[in-house]
């Protein structure tokens, strides 16, 4: 039995965040119904996010929204609104990303939902909450990377300010809304209560950079310094970072600087014995480094370290990644089919279930491809 | 709160560093009651991974503090047998185990999931490693600044003819933790409809896969490599102005726009005369019209303009600016703990809000084996019972 048989989700998101949500109790066995409007859908069908389109959508679409069905409503009709009231009542769970205010609009805020369906999970994901002086701010993820301070952690000390090249502020509201949804569906299981659960995308990159932040409120409000050599973590000793060799690429992780030298045969770093230097003194170590890792290829070093049980790697693209036999049998590839007969290879579900890896070969939706068989299914006149 | 979602469930956690105890953390956050299971040497190997040289003067670093406040520690040689039977009897009364060992270091302590399910039918094991259990790459380490290098992730950020460029946070374990919470409680759903425990596996590799289903499902459809653009890229498959330009005096960020509202928002006529459809095609050539319009005023001065003419936008701020901000304060996103030898510790709290409600737990991090006689006290009491 898949964990989330028989759970019904509504889902009113769009975009990546909430939809992200989505697409994992999809993954993991509920059945998700994306409620759009009219015409056009889920924004995230046509807007300007990719140049690589099926059928005029998006990519990132069709990724996003594989395994769902697709519910047309215009909600703003109150013929449409007694639809999906009715459809409310058989849900056990609802989301929506829209700004603060919409669903108070719509005749769909908390309240008037939990009156319907009194044991229903509610969870919104919101740009800055509900209050103060950003709540009507759009909630887009480069934004919020440069609201919260993020931009000050990726690149080297003399980069501009740059942004994680992931959605990675809304890919991780996404997964804290999916995490306090299942935990309120099971204390439901328990108690049989219903519960609001809340998420923004401010509060979560602060989440996200919770280690950081920490070390930041703790030591004098000191702002993070990147390393000006091979950044990889402004809070980081010495060597962590990627190199540049002579053909190539290595990545090298947290190590013992005498270790190192040695290993490396690097003479120069042999001064570094006092640890702490390897931070107070890491652009310096890792100028040494870097000039020194020129002098040979990737392989050469990682035989040298591996062997060591250095934390080293290669550095790879996805055209390297794929070839390799490390990524083929994680088997991290799934076709799934639309409707209409386009197959799109994606990602499956990261998470294995009693030694089983989740797939469904279900392609994301047309837009109100599902509203016969919904309607039939729950009844809605 | 009336009561947290995850109250009166135990979990045991035999993790280490950040990817499993970043799990552990939300369980607790959420009402889980957790406990640490360390080895007696040292105990988690976080205790002495100090990030900047910053100590928490237990002789525990403040980055084990901060990943695992609201939690107990019961220290446990696997190697002891009189060790081993009290970590069985726990196992007996537990919901969930987690572990983050490298393959095979469960199984030799004896704690593989048919030994755990075999004293406790009903657990929810969950673990993760750095690239699942078979193939050429089980046994390497599985370090997030090694595991986003290898999965084509370091591509994504920095500009075209930038070395790859890692994200400046552990992006797999943080990412791979928030995939096992998800595993985990829709695990727990199902025992409460069904009855039966559940294995959970994650590996981190796979977790920074999924996290990049946008860009792979693009690259496997088109065959392209992204590309970061040549400057001030944002994200590799979008198109301009998406990135961050500096201005006189800092930085601001521009999200996705209509080209022409874009433009006309900045006075500027050559950006008004590309259309949209040019955005890609023209997508460097774009930015540097962009970010040459954009340096001759202030932040302020463009931001104003941008939010005038609806478009996202948005300053770049500092840490220090953010801490002053109104949108910041009200979230009341920090709470101070205070640890066992009494130094109080400033950290952020769950971002999950229930029922209208914030989440704080002011309990600190554990010292190594704190837990012991109250566990062994409570475990041995039910064994007379």
């Amino acid at each position: 039995m898949n964990l989330l048989e028989g759970i019904i989700v509504l889902d009113f998101s769009q975009f990546l965040s909430g939809p992200s949500a989505g697409l994992r109790l999809a993954d993991m066995g509920a059945q998700v119904i994306k409620i759009e409007r009219p015409y056009s859908g889920d924004i995230c069908r046509d807007l300007y996010v990719s140049d690589t389109m099926i059928h005029g959508e998006s990519t990132i679409f069709h990724a996003i929204n594989r395994n769902k069905q697709s519910y047309i409503a215009n909600i703003k009709a109150e013929k449409d609104l007694k639809k999906i009231k009715q459809l409310i009542a058989k849900a056990d769970i609802l989301i929506h990303n829209f700004r603060p205010g919409v669903m108070d609009r719509l005749g769909l805020n908390y309240e008037l939902v939990k009156s319907i369906n009194p044991s229903i999970i509610y969870a919104a994901i919101s740009g800055y909450g509900d209050e103060g002086p950003w709540r009507d701010l759009p909630g887009q993820d480069l934004l919020l990377q440069a609201a919260t301070g993020m931009a000050w952690l990726t690149n080297d000390n003399n980069s501009m300010p740059t942004a994680m090249g992931v959605a990675v502020v809304d890919i991780l509201a996404g997964a804290h809304l999916a995490q306090g949804i299942l935990a309120t569906l099971y204390q439901r299981c328990i108690n049989g209560e219903g519960a609001l659960v809340e998420v923004s995308m401010f509060e979560s990159a602060l989440d996200f950079q919770f280690e950081v932040l920490t070390c930041f409120l703790n030591d004098r409000n000191q702002l993070p310094v990147r390393s000006t050599v091979n950044n990889g973590h402004a809070y980081i000793s010495a060597p962590y970072g990627i190199y540049k060799t002579n053909d190539g690429h290595l990545a090298l992780a947290m190590s013992n600087i005498i270790v190192l030298a040695e290993l490396l045969k690097c003479r120069a770093l042999l001064i570094y014995s006092d640890s702490t230097e390897w931070f107070t003194h890491r652009d310096e170590i890792k100028t040494i480094l870097a000039a020194h890792l020129l002098t040979q290829s990737t392989n050469y070093w990682l035989s040298v370290l591996e062997p060591a049980d250095v934390w080293c790697s290669n550095v790879m693209n996805y055209e390297q990644l794929v070839k390799e036999e490390g990524y083929k049998v994680l088997n991290m590839e799934q076709l799934v089919t639309t409707s209409n007969g386009l197959n799109i290879l994606t990602t499956r579900c990261p998470i294995r279930v009693d030694g089983q890896i989740l797939t469904s070969q279900v392609g994301a939706p047309l837009l109100g491809e599902h509203n016969e068989r919904i309607d039939r299914q729950f009844f809605i006149k | 709160m009336k009561q947290l979602p995850l109250k009166g469930l135990t979990v045991l956690e035999f993790s280490q560093y950040l990817s499993g105890p970043s799990a552990g953390l939300r369980l607790a956050d959420l009402g889980a009651r957790v406990i640490k299971i360390e080895r007696p040497k040292g105990g988690d190997a976080c205790r002495q991974l100090a990030i900047k040289n910053l100590w928490a003067n237990d002789g525990s670093s403040l980055l084990f503090h901060t990943i695992n406040r609201n939690k107990e520690s019961f220290a446990a040689d696997f190697k002891n047998p009189k060790d081993m039977v009290w970590i069985k009897r726990m196992i007996r009364e537990a919901d969930v185990v987690t572990h983050n060992f490298r393959p095979g270091v469960m199984e030799k302590a004896g704690l593989c999931y048919l030994s755990v399910k075999a004293i406790n039918e009903k657990i929810i094991y969950a673990e993760i490693t750095g690239y699942g259990k078979e193939g050429p790459w089980k046994n390497r380490p599985g370090q997030d600044l090694l595991l986003q290098s290898m999965s084509g992730l370091v591509y994504t950020s920095g500009n075209e003819n930038d070395n790859p460029i890692p994200f400046g946070i552990a992006i797999a374990d943080i990412i791979c933790g928030a995939h096992l919470v998800q595993g985990i409680l829709a695990a727990l759903i199902r025992r409460q409809k069904k009855g039966t425990g559940a294995l959970i596996e994650l590996s981190l590799m796979e977790s920074l896969l999924d996290f990049q289903f946008e860009l792979l499902t693009t690259y496997y459809t088109s065959k392209r490599l992204p590309r970061r653009s040549a400057e001030n890229n944002g994200h590799p498959l979008l198109s301009a102005p998406y990135g961050i330009y500096a201005t006189t005096d800092g930085f601001i960020a521009i999200a996705m726009v209509n080209i022409q509202q874009l433009g006309l928002a900045l006075g500027s006529e050559i950006l008004a005369a590309f259309s949209q459809d040019e955005t890609f095609s023209c997508r460097n050539e774009i930015k540097n019209i962009l970010s040459k319009h954009v340096e001759k005023a202030s932040s302020s001065h463009w931001i104003e303009k941008l939010h005038k003419g609806n478009i996202w936008a948005m300053e770049v701020l500092d840490w220090n600016k953010i801490k002053e901000h109104p949108a910041y304060k009200i979230l009341q996103m920090e709470q101070t703990i205070t640890t066992g030898n009494g130094k109080e510790i400033i950290t952020t709290r769950c971002p999950i809000r229930i029922n209208g409600e914030r989440l704080y737990s002011a309990n600190p991090a554990p010292e190594l084996g704190a837990h012991n006689k109250k566990i062994i006290e409570a475990l041995g009491l039910k064994t007379n019972l």
